[in-house]
């Protein structure tokens, strides 16, 4: 039973609308799995049904073995859930609510004053303790949000946009925090930002329009890009076409793009044809050819462009048809 | 149980960490004191009771009972913190008991800070006062059947105007269903025995027969069944409307 977490042919409905549409995917402990889509795609809705939030339409999933139809609250008290937008009691203060989830969570004695304290000096809310979270800073109420979710130290984390809204230094923060308790537990984020997929993410499942669309890992993901094991070159504007054309001549080279003029200087992409690995051929010919270069590296792949193209944007296709 | 009990907690110190508990506390105290000897003529009637007290409790209730019982639900579905309380290991009738628990807790609180009126009573005359703590009890039982109608309706709505005013619609109709007021509604084209059966949820005919001392069965077994009823019916309203 190495996955935690179990998801099967998962359909949740809501009426006419499917908003999740036969999914699956399992998650092991020591992964953290990205959970990506564009607004409306499905992923929280996937997740709230994880949670036992709300009863799938059909299919299932399964948490440390527990069926969430079956077992609801065994289920619930083995996750920790970081809600969209962390919604608080915003009449308790951060103390009183950790203790309130303390208590419901079954944490006692000297094991729940311990939690509590972890959990404040984890997420450093220490200097926030006695204010009532409605009077918190955004960053701050996403801290309590994620105190509350670490609380009782459970197996599996959901959290849904964790870093939705932080400032860079708190984003940064979250993603150290993830990283380290994705070590021993199974953890599903849910985000748009795609840095975070590698970032913190050992998995990343693409969802759209319900669906599947993707599965593996961020290095696969990048592989899928066209842009993948591309050499791009900064040379001087003058030369650009010259060595465009010099460059287009190498075998496996599929395109080179020319960026936008920046301070007399463009820079070039090198595609190569099958995401082939061209920085020797791309070498040899600079140097053969001696175009001045200032800069070149390759490229992993772009992933916002790969997500673009699995994910085919709807107002698009809405155009389309008129 | 251990849940239910850590909700209500948590739910009864909502009510005071806001100036809605204080305020409501307030205008209970002076409502309940105004209509007593103003309205009920407690001195001019002369007589050691506390009938003038509690024969305006149900028009009361009818405004207050659904402000207190209004934010029970529609607060949690505004706010999203709904999302939060039905992924903690409780179940939904677990936390529907919990926060009617709080909000009826409220009301005792609220009632049993009229003690005074009691004191002074018993200071003036010589009064019955197992009349006074069977009225006391029937009035805690109107109370909770009210609650939890307001929490049911509480938990259709996001909005808590809207909670409000539909729950002091329904209590108005569950209140006066024993008078003509309701009853003209359904006479006519209703079968008798519908006729009678709304007649019989009159919560004041319930509240009244409870209040004349003699602790009747029937009418405690009502009010009972009915916050049952309606908590039953909470809990599916929620679970029905976590959808939307």
């Amino acid at each position: 039973m190495s996955d935690l977490i179990e998801v099967e042919s998962l359909s949740k409905r809501f009426g006419a609308i499917v908003a999740v549409d036969d999914v699956s995917f399992s998650v092991a402990r020591g992964v953290v799995m990205g959970f990506l889509g564009p607004n409306g795609a499905g992923k929280s809705t996937t997740m709230r049904v994880i949670t036992g939030y709300l009863p799938p339409t059909s299919g299932t999933a399964r948490v440390l073995g527990h069926d969430i139809q079956k077992e609801p609250v065994e289920v619930k008290r083995r996750i920790g859930f970081l809600p969209e937008g962390a919604p608080l009691y915003g009449d308790m203060t951060v103390y009183s609510f950790l203790e309130f989830i303390a208590a419901i969570r079954q944490l006692h004695g000297p094991k729940r004053r311990q939690r509590i304290l972890y959990s404040i000096e984890r997420m450093g809310l220490e200097q926030v303790l006695y204010q009532r979270v409605e009077t918190l800073s955004k960053g701050f109420k996403r801290r309590v949000g994620f105190a509350q979710a670490i609380l009782h130290d459970p197996d599996v984390l959901i959290l849904d946009e964790p870093t939705d809204g932080l400032d860079p230094n708190q984003k940064h923060h979250v993603r150290e925090l993830i990283r380290e308790l994705g070590k021993d537990k199974a953890i599903i984020i849910s985000t748009h930002i795609l840095e975070e997929v590698d970032a913190v993410c050992d998995r990343a499942v693409i969802i759209d329009r319900g669906r599947v669309v993707s599965n593996g890992t961020p290095a696969e993901l990048h592989a899928r890009s066209k842009f993948h094991n591309s050499v791009v070159l900064r040379v001087r504007t003058d030369a650009a076409p010259k060595a465009a054309k010099i460059l287009r001549a190498i075998t496996h080279v599929a395109s080179v793009d020319t960026g936008a003029p920046q301070g007399g200087h463009v820079s070039l992409s090198v595609v190569p044809r099958d995401g082939r690995f061209i920085a020797d051929e791309v070498g040899i010919a600079v140097r053969q050819n001696g175009i001045e270069v200032d800069e070149m590296h390759t490229e992993s792949g772009k992933l916002d462009e790969v997500f673009r193209q699995m994910t085919v944007d709807r107002e698009q296709i809405l155009v389309a048809r008129r | 149980m251990r849940n239910v009990w850590i909700i209500a907690k948590r739910e009864l110190s909502a009510y005071f960490s806001t100036p809605l508990a204080y305020v409501f506390i307030v205008i209970f105290l002076a409502g309940t004191g105004a209509v007593t000897f103003f309205i009920g003529d407690f001195f001019g009637r002369g007589q050691a009771d506390l009938q003038s007290f509690f024969s305006f409790h149900p028009w009361l209730f009818l405004v207050l009972i659904p402000a207190i019982g209004m934010r029970l639900w529609a607060e949690e579905r505004k706010t999203g913190t709904i999302e939060l309380l039905m992924t903690l290991p409780v179940t939904t009738g677990e936390a529907v008991v919990g926060k009617f628990v709080a909000a009826w807790l409220f009301t005792g609180i609220a009632l049993g800070l009229t003690f005074p009126i009691w004191i002074s009573v018993n200071y003036l005359g010589d009064p019955d006062n197992g009349v006074i703590f069977a009225s006391y009890v029937g009035s805690m039982l109107m109370a909770g059947a009210l609650l939890a109608l307001a929490s049911c309706i509480s938990a259709l709505t996001r909005n808590q105007v809207i909670a409000f005013v539909i729950g002091a619609a329904a209590s108005f109709l569950f209140l006066m269903s024993g008078l003509d007021l309701v009853l003209g509604l359904f006479r006519g084209w209703a079968p008798a025995y519908v006729l009678e059966m709304v007649a019989s949820m009159s919560f004041l005919v319930h509240f009244q027969t409870i209040s004349e001392g003699v602790l009747p069965i029937p009418a405690i077994i009502f009010f009972l069944s009915m916050i049952t009823v309606c908590l039953f019916i909470n809990a599916q309203i929620v679970e029905l409307k976590k959808a939307s």
